[in-house]
């Protein structure tokens, strides 16, 4: 815990720790047999504790403390449900309006009162997928550093410094994307790629700075810890014995990393990289800074666009009209689903990893 | 078993030559890669401490914002603000953070209702806070039909509750069987335990968590576009419209005012001392902790 607990543990990803069982621990043990260790019988199951706290005077206390703690429980739920419940309420009218067409088409005209997500759907994805592919093998490759190549010394300390980029505030990405990044994109990196690569159609002129690259390199940089120290922790998971098979097998380093490391864990790290997604679907304010927020769906990266979650920002408090606010809040509750699906598939997959391999030597 | 394929020592080498080289691409490629994104950290804070050092004075702490064209004025009211929402948020969140959190670790530990706790709790963990906004803003702003702090901290508390959960949960499984039955064994009832010998024993740990999600919100900027909406006066009113940093730091970066930029920096960098101020905290807390040489 002490050496690889990350400075900063992201908030984003709590990776199911298994609960330390007593060893020996069987499910059913009941009475506790003299000589033995306590702790190897599981507390749930004494016949005598039973026995003991039914008599005892905290009986009434304890059923209304484990209501309270149910009570709170259940609150996770509750919100999920009202959550869902509130946008699904508020965006009926859009919906009914709409329809499915809403996801389909692409007009955005507040004043005339027709909506189409479209171009808003296009950004979100183009630019998420588009950070994915900067921030994945970068990513995977300060994983494989940290965990099987660094110096034990260095890896406390630079383990800090890339989980730092996640204690970063939205709001502050955006303000350096702005002043510092943009300029850059405008006269060193716009002109570079539509020299090089403006033969595929992907960056032509004009290079404002604010566009869709723009916005996807801003993104890269902000889902990078999550991808990079979850992937971590499910290469960690695999045991040493595998790593230890494939050198006796005469293993290069890389070999060994490939055989052993990547293949077990690559359930995980594909996990990994859907919580990744799922981040950089639902940025917000750095994103909305940076894109340049047009509804426009065009092949050139670095024009601006527009995505889910930054017309949300946008226009919220501007919408006049019941049609327009309703529109806005299907977008949200669309976003909503997108993520919650999303993350609820990267959750197996890393749980699949992680919860097998409780048992690991160290 | 086949004869083993014979192979002229050359090709041999030539194989064993592409193996180590490959490795040690791989290699360099990896610190290549390290170095590479620790750029984009100098940068941010660097330029940060560079821009923001410039622009703080003594007035940006105690001042209000001042009017378009005019010099000086300060993020006083957001300051205040933030620290108004941001303490109901926890007052809310927390508890229900770490109610649940004692259900799943003392009552739940295995079945499958804590397991479809745990995993709605991830999920929720991942929900984009602008969604927790317009959730808030259906829930509290629509109904009362004006804008206020109130809804903010509504907003930003719902982004806690899962993040504490999942820490308690987490520190409370690290508590050995052995101490809460000591405790049982002295006939104090399960409840008593769980409040004076589990929770106390895991504390550090939960601080941490619960520290993770102040910091986590405290850079909020979303849900609070819509429900907080952002003040220019002084105000501790939680049922009026109110004065956030993030919010003000992104008002200020899109306007077009120097003066406002200026501000803008010098609000980042007083965001991100507070947030580093709470993980540091968090980091001395968890070294500290009660469970250190415990297990």
């Amino acid at each position: 815990m002490s050496e690889e607990h990350p400075g900063i543990p992201l908030p984003q990803t709590f990776i199911a720790v298994p609960a330390p069982q007593a060893p020996g621990t069987v499910p059913g043990s009941a009475a506790a047999v003299p000589g033995m260790d306590p702790s190897v019988v599981k507390a749930e199951n004494s016949t005598v504790r039973t026995y003991l706290l039914g008599k005892s005077s905290g009986k009434t206390a304890d059923s209304a403390f484990r209501l309270v703690m149910l009570l709170c429980a259940l609150s996770v739920f509750v919100i999920v449900l009202l959550i869902v419940y509130v946008l699904v309420d508020n965006s009926g009218l859009a919906m009914h309006t709409f329809g499915w067409k809403f996801f389909t088409t692409s007009v955005w005209d507040p004043v005339s009162g027709d909506f189409g997500a479209l171009p808003f759907i296009y950004g979100t994805l183009v630019s998420s997928l588009l950070a994915l592919v900067m921030s994945v093998p970068l990513a995977l490759l300060v994983a494989i550093f940290l965990l099987e190549i660094c110096p034990p010394f260095l890896r406390g300390p630079i383990s800090f410094l890339t989980e730092l980029l996640a204690a970063i505030p939205s709001v502050v990405y955006g303000l350096w994307g702005v002043f510092v990044l943009v300029p850059i994109m405008r006269d060193q990196v716009g002109p570079l790629l539509i020299k090089t690569l403006g033969w595929t159609g992907l960056f032509a002129e004009p290079s404002f700075g604010l566009g869709m690259f723009t916005a996807s390199v801003i993104l890269a940089i902000m889902i990078f810890p999550v991808i990079s120290s979850i992937s971590r922790d499910v290469m960690r998971a695999v045991p040493n014995h595998q790593r230890e098979a494939a050198l006796a097998l005469g293993a290069t380093r890389w070999e060994m990393i490939r055989i052993a490391v990547l293949r077990n864990a690559r359930i995980g790290i594909v996990g990994s990289i859907i919580l990744g997604l799922g981040r950089a679907l639902g940025e917000t304010l750095a994103v909305t800074m940076v894109i340049g927020n047009h509804p426009d769906i065009l092949k050139n990266l670095l024009a601006p666009a527009y995505t889910l979650s930054s017309v949300i920002a946008n226009e919220f408090t501007e919408a006049t009209g019941d049609l327009y606010l309703s529109a806005l809040i299907e977008i949200g509750l669309a976003l909503f689903l997108v993520t919650i699906v999303v993350n609820a598939i990267a959750r197996v997959l890393v749980w699949a990893v992680t919860q097998g391999n409780t048992a690991r030597a160290q | 078993m086949g004869a083993l394929p014979v192979r002229s020592q050359g090709f041999e080498r030539y194989l064993s030559l592409r193996r180590s080289v490959g490795d040690g691409l791989v290699t360099l490629l990896s610190v290549a890669s390290t170095l590479l994104v620790l750029v984009p950290l100098a940068a941010i804070l660097g330029y940060l401490l560079y821009k923001g050092f410039a622009s703080l004075n003594w007035d940006f702490f105690t001042k209000v914002p001042a009017p378009v064209g005019e010099t000086g004025g300060g993020m006083a009211n957001a300051i205040v603000g933030s620290g108004v929402i941001l303490a109901l948020a926890s007052a809310l969140g927390i508890p229900f953070g770490i109610g649940a959190g004692v259900y799943l670790a003392e009552y739940g530990a295995g079945s499958k209702f804590a397991e479809a706790v745990r995993f709605t709790a991830d999920v929720l963990n991942g929900v984009p806070s602008i969604v927790m906004g317009i959730a808030a803003y259906a829930l509290i702003v629509k109904q009362q039909h004006h804008f206020s702090g109130f809804a903010g901290s509504v907003a930003l508390a719902i982004m806690m509750v899962p993040t504490v959960t999942r820490t308690t949960e987490e520190m409370l499984a690290t508590v050995p069987h052995s101490v809460r039955e000591a405790a049982f064994g002295l006939g104090i009832p399960k409840w008593r335990t769980v409040l004076s010998v589990s929770l106390r024993t895991a504390s550090p740990g939960i601080i941490t968590g619960c520290m993770l999600a102040f910091a986590r919100v405290a850079g909020e900027t979303a849900p609070l576009l819509f429900t907080a909406l952002g003040n220019q006066f002084f105000g501790v009113n939680l049922n009026e419209p109110m004065a956030a940093l993030p919010l003000q730091i992104y008002a200020y970066a899109v306007s077009p005012y120097d003066e406002w930029h200026r501000l803008a920096w010098a609000g980042a960098l007083v965001l991100i001392v507070m947030i580093m101020v709470s993980v540091t905290l968090v980091r001395i807390f968890a070294g500290r902790g009660a469970l250190k040489g415990g297990q």
